[in-house]
């Protein structure tokens, strides 16, 4: 069968299961728009670029599926290097195509060129530069293999606008060998005698515990992870990358660690004599003063990328591999090396406060360490001061949307105190429910990427909590959405601020705020949602809260924005302030005198 | 050159593609590795080029850098070579001043190397000497008191020390 170029690319997209694309045409990528006219892929036009990015980001992230984006050579493909960073950065897998120049005028500096694969090398797991039509299919079918297995990440795939012209004769590669990937072969299976070695240490442990993050959920590893707990009795930490492997209300789940995790989870790890990591890379927002990190801890640390593995911190047993295999063969390995396999925890006795009491019944040895833990999440829960008759606080904003929406609604967020608030105080018990930008810390992302969650699971509510500041840099996407009648739900935690900023500003740098004020109405965020073809809601005081976001979730034909006036002076509580020790964590000042 | 524990020599097997030498540089330079020399050249088998790498280990611990390295999709294979492991050879022309009173000298101290004079000028001499890195050091230090004019070296390129023991009867036969 004779193809073009940009035929067999559009077939091989299909071939390789793509249901949904976002993207913007342009110049150099032309003869590609031409045969999405005629394919099964539904193809989203977004407003910008950028938006086309994080929406397959959302995609990717709420479906396990790689997201798909393509653009235009030159400012369409520098567009999306934000949105290639950050999924770099969360390893969230994603098949970007570019239009090129045609290849004879590569390197001429021809109208909208840019050496995109350049730009993008240190920010995807590979790239290529297709020069032949023939290449397309096979370069499709590496990009889609590589950006999914291993660790997983985002891929660009450049194609010049004369290979796409160009014809071909159409084939599929049959397996892996065609691909010509002779240097990637990721890892799956742990090293047994490491496995055995890490089921020793857990044996013996007297303060564990699991420091669960985002690999948990990349790998399927959730209720691998579960049973683990259960059988071993130890407390778990989900990191803002790892939140919803582990349910928030099982009794061992800690919560977040981190720079504006809880007391408890920041203190169990300093405290700890065993820190067993699963897919998670000791982040300098989790670890704080890395010299000071849990300085009692023995470390495992399980990875499926091997680079992870004593890149922060010494592991003293380094397990590379699948998460959920190596979970697995950690299970046998303490079941064979003596650990009653009777799940031991789940069981946690309801106290009278409806704390669950000590999980691990058969675990003695856990005791004393659980009650410490208890003791902490009594006298340091997440605090913060309730409604005082004046402005709507933000954190029970939060609240209240997940008291109000179904358990396993979809959250998204962009960076800044609204998406600590958000992490912190909703309650995650789905996998795959929380969709934020970690490690990159892209503001803006939470409009778009709320987008692509909801193309994604079109079945569940999906609510993005976004910040002011956040909102203005991507709020044009919304236009996508009502074309494409894709109701999303916007919660604007409107304090007028660039809320984080101005946090630091107060407490490091003697309250001298330098540009983070926005006003709370300029713009108009009603009418702009409006103007955009969303129902556009405001609330400012407390009692309109809970009927705003009932409104909010009665609306499904299109998108929704709540502009909430919040407290500005509000701050993310507890803090460990930038380089410091987890020891010096600062909790809220209602709080502060438990510590002394 | 100071010699020692400090460098370590990575032989890294690459596919023959365009970039590929970039994503290489690349990676040292956004990780913070040193590199100290580097050579590129074609194998035996026109898929793959092999790259010799010098790595200063102080600005990385060399698993970290090794690992890394693994990570980019077209490198095939990566041999880690310790100093004391290694032979190593690298090459070095230089051009040097001379007049004829001199000349006599600089052709003796060639030929106690073991180098080669490959272009004589009318008060220069190009001079090629091929060696281990301590022999080129000696000798580039030698050279300094004549007057360099351009010196140019090619940077180590290395393979693994052959064992010494002798293949037992089983595997001989």
């Amino acid at each position: 069968m004779r193809l073009t170029g940009a035929q067999a690319l559009i077939k091989s997209l299909e071939t390789q299961g793509v249901e949904v694309m976002f993207g913007l045409p342009g110049g150099a990528i032309l003869p590609v728009y031409d045969p999405i006219l005629e394919s099964s892929i539904r193809h989203i036009l977004v407003r910008h670029e950028q938006g086309a990015g994080h929406m397959a980001e959302g995609y990717a992230m709420v479906t396990g599926r790689p997201g798909v984006a393509i653009v235009t050579s030159g400012p369409g493909a520098t567009n999306i290097v934000t949105p290639l960073s950050n999924a770099y950065m969360d390893s969230t897998p994603l098949v970007v195509v570019s239009g090129q120049v045609p290849t004879g005028a590569i390197g001429t500096d021809a109208f909208q060129e840019c050496d995109i694969t350049g730009v993008t090398m240190g920010i995807t797991k590979h790239n290529w530069l297709v020069k032949s039509a023939d290449d397309i299919p096979r370069t499709v079918a590496a990009a889609f293999h590589v950006a999914t297995t291993g660790r997983p990440g985002p891929v660009l795939i450049d194609v010049p606008k004369d290979v796409s012209n160009a014809q071909m004769d159409w084939y599929w590669p049959s397996s892996i060998d065609e691909l010509d990937l002779p240097g990637y072969s990721p890892v799956r299976e742990g090293d047994p005698v490491a496995v055995r070695r890490a089921a020793q240490l857990m044996l013996s442990a007297e303060r564990p515990v699991i420091y669960a993050g985002g690999g948990v959920l990349k790998a399927r590893a959730t209720a691998a992870l579960r049973e683990l707990a259960e059988r071993t009795g130890f407390p778990v930490v989900t990191t803002l990358m790892g939140r919803g492997c582990f349910p928030d209300s099982h009794p061992q789940c800690l919560g977040m660690p981190g720079m504006h995790g809880n007391y408890t989870a920041v203190t169990s790890m300093q405290r700890s004599d065993l820190l067993i990591a699963l897919g998670s890379r000791f982040d300098d927002r989790v670890t704080g003063k890395v010299d000071s990190f849990a300085p009692h801890a023995k470390v495992i640390h399980v990875d499926i990328d091997p680079a992870e593995l004593g890149k922060v911190r010494r592991a003293e047993v380094a397990i590379a591999g699948d998460c959920r295999i190596v979970i697995e063969e950690l299970i046998e390995a303490l079941a064979a090396a003596g650990l009653d396999g009777r799940p031991a925890a789940g069981t946690g006795q309801p106290g009278a406060t409806g704390r669950p009491g000590t999980p691990a019944a058969d675990r003695p040895a856990l005791d004393e360490w659980w009650e410490q833990l208890r003791r902490w999440q009594d006298e340091f829960p997440l605090h913060y001061e309730r409604d005082e008759g004046g402005a709507v606080k933000p954190q029970m904003v939060v609240e209240t949307l997940r008291d109000l929406s179904p358990a396993d609604t979809i959250v998204a967020s962009g960076v800044g105190q609204h998406q600590m608030w958000a992490s912190q105080y909703w309650r995650f018990d789905h996998p795959d429910t929380w969709v934020n930008s970690g490690g990159a810390g892209t503001m803006g992302f939470a409009v778009p990427a709320a987008i692509g969650a909801k193309v994604g699971r079109p079945d569940r509510t999906v609510w993005a909590i976004d910040g002011d500041g956040c909102f203005q840099m991507t709020a044009q996407e919304l236009v996508t959405a009502a074309a494409e009648r894709i109701p999303v739900k916007i919660a604007i935690l409107n304090n007028a601020y660039l809320g984080m900023v101005r946090q630091w500003q107060e407490m490091f740098y003697a309250e001298r705020y330098s540009e983070v004020y926005l006003s709370p109405d300029l713009p108009d965020y009603v009418l702009w949602a409006e103007a955009m073809g969303c129902v556009g809601l405001r609330v400012e005081s407390s009692e309109e809260v809970a009927p705003a976001i009932d409104k909010a979730n009665q609306i499904d034909d299109r998108p929704v924005v709540i502009d909430f006036r919040t407290d500005a002076f509000e701050k993310v509580f507890p803090m460990v302030p930038a380089g410091a020790s987890n020891d010096a964590i600062v909790v809220h000042p209602e709080q502060d005198r438990n510590l002394r | 050159m100071a010699e020692g524990a400090r460098h370590h020599i990575l032989s890294v097997l690459v596919e023959n593609k365009a970039g590929v030498l970039a994503r290489v540089a690349g990676l040292f330079s956004r990780r913070g590795f040193n590199i100290f020399s580097l050579a590129v050249a074609p194998t035996d088998e026109a898929r793959f080029s092999r790259i010799t790498i010098v790595v200063d280990v102080e600005s990385a611990p060399l698993d970290q850098v090794v690992q890394q390295l693994d990570k980019l999709v077209n490198v095939v294979s990566i041999t880690n070579l310790a100093p004391h492991e290694a032979v190593e050879r690298e090459l070095l022309l230089a051009t040097v001043a001379v007049d004829p009173a001199e000349r006599s000298q600089v052709i003796e101290l060639v030929g106690v190397f073991g180098g080669e004079v490959v272009n004589v000028g009318a008060d220069r001499l190009t001079i090629m000497l091929a060696g281990g890195p301590d022999k080129i050091d000696d000798f580039e230090g030698l050279l300094g008191t004549y007057g360099i004019v351009e010196l140019q070296r090619t940077g180590r390129v290395a393979l693994p020390k052959l064992t010494r023991a002798q293949p037992s009867i089983a595997e001989a036969g």
